[in-house]
């Protein structure tokens, strides 16, 4: 090996120290002037800083590029600014979001919201009473319900589409498609005219599950079709070349191999469903206090909770909306966190 | 055929039987079930939507889409006496705030799309997509909430300022000299909701663009921009036009986050600046509380438009979707 | 006409016949090229001459570092992630990868053809072949006249000109490699790299290919990677072998083609040209 007069690897095309003084400069001058404009018009606000500093950064760049490497290149600069525009679109409410939820729904948040229920306390009292363990325990109630449900009928689903591949595969995945997209409030009122009305007569939490059930199957689905898509086929021919019959192919090899997917799939329709609103104030009732029964009687949730809080107005009962929303929030991104990290693995071991 | 050839004797194919066994006809009967729930649920949506809206339908004909109007008189014994019920301007709100949020949310989208692909440094690229991802995953109510408190004083202002320069194109004029909760409003909030969706839907397509024609255009001295503009752009037209057509459907759909944020008048308006408008899905929910059966039955209507409504974008996105995967070699 | 003879890259070329005999620039000189993946050097220390107007071929068993090679010289390399590189690339003898300088319009001067035939799709026959100068955003006067003589050059142009129209995906794998070479002149390029041209082609249409080779060789300098012996036989005026022990490749030798594979100098050279390994 020649290795003795091996030089060090370089990348000459990274931006060296040198072009990112050039660069920042470049920013600080779109900076400067931003502020220089918006001082001398008669324009303000946020807004016009932020426009007029997207124009002049997307001018002096491309005016530099134009004047050390032509037209095209200032093109290129030009774009590039207005790309950067669009993903600065995207970031800025998901920031402003975060942002007013974690400041505004951290007064609420106290150790008592976690054990007391509303049922001695309204929205309008001081946030020293009442809690929102009615709430949580609700949506959990929520969730399991609508998990039983909608797990087997959503794996189901992927399972004929991936393994079945019948003459409805093409239709089915449409349908499935379709039914993604149906407005949840259009959920509630099926469920409200198809079994409240004409069965139960009365709110419960079983209501809501059902509505959820039917906003949750398409994302399990979908997700785990495309799980199921990821197994090799080989995995299968071999289970079948063994003599296993399809049936035993697919809950011994295929479903196992596909464990920590599924699970993602599942963490993801969960994730869909637990923040729903519009199905939850048809269905649900909305109670008060902890109700144990999940088949009568009204059920408190997070969202219900939210939304009696916000609509009842005053700074205490917003206060308390937001606190909601903060741990709404927080039961999203850890789901969302769980998702990432088992997919992380798509296959399991 | 004159010449006379031997007969050559080719085999009729034989016919490969393959008996599945009990275990497995279960088990496909089983799946296929699982499989067809998909389509029972749609079909008993339709069927107990269109049951118990019938009534309304039948009193009120074509002019529950055409009509405005939203009434209905009781006795005090909770017998109806008069009622009309129209959905046009619910319908007019509906679109026209969709519409508006898909106007905004798609060169945002795209662009957000090339900066993911073709523009951000990776470690960056990896933190975006998750956490745009979560904003798809967002509740409705939080959109709801964070647009009438934090967002809505502000796009009143935009509002206030495109009236002021561009008023005198019809549909940005405003008399009365309202603006909150417009479907402007509504079509910003929504927007931003939908801007998760379009984004991951042109990512991925984007991300699709075959390595070998970048690289060609590459070699033949194109900067980034040109690059995309040949191949990229040409490759993802119709699935981004795929994905917005699901951002609309998405939009048209929504509850919650429009309700807090939008008047509802029943009066058709177009002037998307006004602080006036209609959403069907909104309708439902204002209305529910306080509704007579028969009323209930109007909005099961209501529900049901709705429905085809959503049905019939979401049938047009996926054909949109699916005919690029064909013509995508 | 200056003649450039480096005690790194061997006396052969400097004697060739095609050095100075034409009147296009000096050539192109790789200096101590070394290329990295992440942590893997898989090229080390690649020192060679192009002098203008030949044709070199690039031989070598699989995963020696050839393709990686020419695409050091064009700047293609740096688009994959983690990718690193040492040494200096000279075009006329200015480095290629000096500080400020344009990469588009090097590759505007170093042209590539792949070894797929990539044409774009959305784009006609007579726009793939005009499609550089677009997305380069350079000016011709007359487009007509660059067209026909792109595609003769290439080969093409009997078996395309009632059809300038049509779209580039109706050619056959052959046809469509002409155009991709045809696409690469339009921009009138010195160096064209070719990675492997032929290796997705039927026999027939790499004969045209390589004749194709031949006939361009007149106007420009050409680097052939390539696994077909024949090919690099038949087409080319000097041959380098490549070769990786293990660690990254090596250049173990480069002679006149004829040399190559009458007389290597190298065992290893002459085990891989009489077929006993690779």
């Amino acid at each position: 090996m020649s290795t003795l007069a091996a030089p060090k690897p370089t990348k000459p095309w990274a931006a060296r120290p040198k072009d990112r003084v050039r660069d920042g400069l470049l920013l600080l001058t779109a900076l400067f002037a931003s502020y220089g404009f918006v001082a001398l018009t008669p324009m303000k606000g946020k807004l016009a800083y932020f426009a007029t500093f997207f124009f002049f950064y997307a001018l002096f760049t491309s005016g530099y590029q134009f004047y050390s490497r032509g037209s095209a290149s200032a093109k290129d600069a030009a774009v590039n600014s207005i790309v950067l525009i669009g993903a600065a679109l995207t970031i800025l409410p998901i920031g402003s979001i975060l942002w007013t939820v974690i400041q505004k729904g951290a007064p609420g948040i106290s150790f008592g919201l976690f054990t007391n229920d509303m049922a001695l306390a309204t929205p309008t009292d001081p946030l020293s009473s009442g809690g929102l363990l009615h709430a949580i325990t609700g949506t959990i109630t929520l969730i399991i319900l609508s998990l039983i449900m909608s797990v087997p009928i959503g794996i189901l689903t992927a399972l004929y589409l991936t393994e079945i591949k019948g003459s409805l595969t093409r239709p089915i995945r449409f349908l499935v498609q379709a039914m993604s997209g149906v407005p949840s409030i259009v959920a509630g009122l099926f469920i409200l005219s198809a079994v409240l009305y004409p069965i139960t007569k009365g709110y419960s939490g079983f209501m809501g599950a059902l509505a959820l059930t039917i906003l949750m199957i398409p994302t399990i689905a979908r997700t785990s079709e495309e799980v199921l898509n990821l197994i090799p086929n080989e995995l299968r021919e071999a289970g079948t070349a063994l003599g296993g019959t399809q049936w035993r192919t697919v809950t011994m090899i295929v479903l196992p191999a596909a464990r920590s997917g599924l699970t993602t799939a599942v963490i993801l329709g969960v994730a869909r469903i637990a923040g729903e609103t519009a199905p939850i104030l048809l269905l649900t009732g909305g109670g008060d206090r902890v109700n144990p029964n999940a088949f009568s009687g009204p059920i408190g949730s997070l969202p219900y909770y939210i939304w009696k809080s916000f609509n009842a107005g005053s700074p205490e009962a917003i206060t308390r909306a937001w606190a909601g929303l903060l741990v709404l929030l927080a039961l999203i991104l850890l789901l969302f966190t769980c998702a990432r990290f088992l997919s992380a693995r798509k296959i399991a071991r | 055929m004159s010449a006379i050839t031997p007969e050559k004797v080719v085999p009729a194919p034989r016919e490969i039987s393959t008996k599945p066994r009990r275990s497995d006809k279960v088990f496909r009967a089983i799946v296929t079930g699982g499989g067809l729930s998909s389509l029972a649920i749609l079909g008993l949506i339709a069927i107990f939507l269109g049951y118990r809206s019938f009534e309304v339908l039948r009193q009120e004909g074509f002019s529950f889409i055409t009509q405005a109007d939203w009434s209905i008189t009781t006795d005090d014994a909770g017998n109806v006496i008069e009622s009309h019920f129209g959905l046009s301007a619910m319908l007019v709100g509906t679109i026209l705030s969709a519409f508006i949020a898909v106007v905004i949310a798609l060169p945002v989208s795209v662009l957000s799309a090339l900066f993911l692909n073709f523009y951000a440094p990776n470690w960056l690229k990896k933190f975006l997509i998750s956490l745009i991802d979560v904003m798809a995953a967002f509740p409705s109510i939080l959109f709801g909430i964070w647009g009438f408190l934090v967002l809505m004083p502000s796009v009143e202002y935009w509002a206030k300022l495109i009236n002021h320069y561009l008023g005198f194109i019809p549909a940005f004029s405003v008399n009365p000299y309202i603006f909150s909760r417009s479907p402007f409003v509504a079509g910003v909030v929504l927007a931003i909701m939908i801007i998760p969706i379009i984004t991951s839907v042109s990512r991925e397509i984007f991300a699709q663009a075959p390595l070998d024609r970048i690289q060609a255009a590459y070699a033949l001295g194109a900067t980034r921009w040109a690059m995309i503009k040949a191949v990229v752009i040409p490759h993802g037209r119709s699935g981004v036009i795929g994905g917005a057509m699901l951002g609309l459907g998405r939009a048209m759909g929504e509850t919650i986050a429009v309700f807090t944020v939008l008047n509802i008048v029943f009066q058709v308006n177009w002037h998307m600046l006004l602080g006036a408008g209609g959403n069907v899905a909104s309708l439902i929910i204002l209305k529910f509380g306080e509704a007579s059966p028969y009323e209930i039955k109007a909005l099961m209507a209501a529900g049901l438009v709705l429905f085809v409504l959503t049905l019939l974008v979401n049938a047009i996105a996926d054909l949109i979707v699916k005919s690029t995967g064909k013509s995508g070699r | 006409m200056e003649t450039r003879v480096k005690p790194t890259s061997l006396a052969y070329v400097a004697n060739a016949r095609t050095i100075g005999t034409r009147a296009f620039g000096t050539g192109l000189e790789t200096r101590g090229i070394h290329a990295w993946f992440g942590k893997h050097h898989v090229l080390s220390d690649i020192n060679l001459d192009f002098a203008a107007g030949t044709v070199t071929a690039l031989i070598g068993p699989s995963g020696c570092g050839k393709s990686t090679f020419i695409r050091t010289i064009n700047r293609m390399h740096e688009f994959i992630p983690r990718a690193a590189m040492a040494g200096e690339v000279l075009l006329d003898g200015r480095d290629v990868y000096s500080r400020g300088t344009d990469v588009t319009k090097i590759r505007l001067q170093i042209g590539m053809v792949f070894q797929k035939p990539n044409p774009f799709p959305s784009m006609t026959i007579g726009e793939n072949v005009l499609s550089g100068l677009k997305l380069a955003q350079l000016k011709v006067p007359n487009k007509d006249d660059l067209l026909e003589e792109c595609l003769v050059s290439a080969g093409l142009w009997n078996e395309v000109k009632d059809r300038l129209n049509a779209h580039g995906g109706s050619l056959s794998g052959g046809q469509q490699q002409r155009l991709c070479i045809a696409r690469a002149l339009a921009v009138r390029p010195r160096v064209l790299l070719m990675d492997e041209p032929c290796s997705s082609l039927d026999p027939g249409s790499t004969l045209r290919i390589e004749e194709t080779i031949r006939h361009l060789s007149e106007t420009m300098t050409i680097i052939v990677v390539t696994h077909n012996m024949q090919q690099a036989a038949r087409v080319s005026d000097y041959t380098a072998f490549f070769l990786s022990d293990g660690g990254p490749g090596q250049m173990i030798e480069v002679a006149p083609t004829n040399e190559i594979f009458s007389r290597p100098r190298d065992q290893r050279t002459e085990n891989y040209v009489t077929g006993r390994f690779g």
